[in-house]
């Protein structure tokens, strides 16, 4: 029976995919306390051995465009490829997928009245990208098969946090009724607080995001019970990201034990945190 | 027939990019996602005016598009993600961008950004729990 065996939060600001590249930002003052806090999550990871990862992110305009823009898709192919986001970005080793566990999943899905699109060919962009290589980026080869779930989280309505919430209890039924005994991890991407664009760009509210952090760990209806409104007001139009943290804690149990919780800011623009939660 | 209000509106410097925005700037958004191939870039550095009349942008966003008025640009509804595929690769970073819708320079947006999250490690302390490496 597939389990789901813990779950990881994370910002997926590219600027860490250009640091994570070059070897002297590791000790760069301005990286490295941030760097420090995926210390434990490396080693976490290490000692759990995940067979699969579900990566819940946004697309920002890599393999959808405007044109057709689904709420939640997923990736149903047996690898996924990176590509040049418009400023030259190097091809990364081939991600490779699981085909079956992905069609169990939509299948399930589908059943529990989700309805993502199936995606057999599936470009991923750094909010695939940054939190792969933060955990695992150190490694030869991905120890992990990904699974891509893109979540729109860019062209407006975008999904409500509880609908996030309730996505990640449903993740966690599809990957139970799996007949095959693999372990997979849940990372529930992007955010914290920023705002990149108009006069309120620049906005970081570190009260915020402690809040959500907390709210993730001890009482997710706080933060599912946001309108995407409150979102914005308080974290900005690009922090309301911060609703993908509700997938991954709705795929664990209602108790949880921390194992990793750590917050930097600014990296970037951004307010950066990361969360390992494992089921109590 | 009109477009729907929401309460997002009123946040002040806040730009959501929803149907009305999207449907004003498609053919905008259009031409940054063709700067996801290296050809486009390459194609629209030559000539930019040439570039955006191919994508049949109307002339406000043309202008503003020439001229590298990325507030204007924000306005008219470009999305930000779409609008980074033509900043970064001239050399403009997130910061610059941020800059510029403020009318300030990069420096003092850098010090925008540590000033919004001053005092964060004495947060941090006080809520407890976290591990300070």
């Amino acid at each position: 029976m597939g389990k789901i065996i813990g779950g990881i939060t994370t910002s997926h600001i590219p600027a860490v995919g250009n640091a994570l590249a070059d070897p002297e930002k590791r000790n760069d003052p301005y990286w490295k306390r941030f760097f420090d806090g995926y210390e434990p999550v490396k080693e976490w990871l290490a000692d759990v051995k995940p067979d699969v990862a579900i990566v819940v992110y946004n697309d920002h305009g890599l393999n959808f465009f405007l044109d057709t823009i689904p709420t939640l898709a997923i990736g149903c192919a047996d690898q996924y490829k990176n590509a040049d986001e418009g400023w030259a970005l190097p091809q990364l080793e081939v991600f490779p997928g699981d085909a079956q566990l992905s069609w169990h999943l939509v299948e399930s899905l589908v059943n529990q009245e989700f309805d993502p699109t199936m995606c057999q060919e599936m470009l991923v962009d750094h909010g695939f990208v940054v939190p792969m290589q933060l955990m695992w980026g150190h490694l030869e080869g991905w120890p992990v098969r990904a699974i891509p779930l893109a979540i729109n989280t860019v062209q407006h309505p975008l999904p409500t946090a509880r609908r996030l919430y309730k996505l990640g209890k449903a993740l966690r039924n599809a990957v139970e009724s799996y007949p095959e005994d693999i372990k997979v991890v849940v990372l529930g991407t992007g955010g914290m607080s920023h705002q990149l664009q108009g006069e309120r760009a620049g906005l970081i509210n570190v009260d915020f995001d402690l809040a959500c952090m907390d709210s993730v760990i001890n009482d997710p209806e706080w933060l599912a019970s946001k309108s995407i409104t409150e979102l914005i007001e308080n974290a900005g139009t690009e922090g309301a990201e911060i609703i993908m943290w509700l997938a991954m804690r709705g795929a664990l149990h209602s108790n949880v034990n921390v194992v990793q919780k750590h917050y930097h800011a600014p990296i970037s623009n951004t307010g950066a945190g990361v969360l390992v939660l494992e089921n109590a | 027939m009109g477009w729907t209000e929401h309460d997002y509106e009123s946040i002040p410097g806040t730009y959501v990019f929803d149907g009305k925005t999207s449907h004003s700037s498609y053919a905008l958004n259009k031409l940054f996602y063709s700067f996801n191939e290296e050809k486009s870039r390459r194609e629209f550095a030559e000539d930019p005016a040439a570039y955006a009349d191919k994508f049949g942008l109307p002339e406000d966003q043309k202008s503003a598009l020439l001229a590298g008025d990325f507030l204007s640009l924000l306005r008219m509804g470009a999305n930000i993600y779409y609008l980074a595929k033509l900043a970064i690769p001239s050399g403009t970073s997130v910061q610059d961008a941020g800059a510029g819708f403020h009318g300030i320079t990069t420096d003092e947006f850098k010090a925008l950004l540590l000033s919004n999250a001053e005092g964060f490690e004495e947060k941090l302390e006080r809520a407890g729990g976290f591990w300070n490496g």
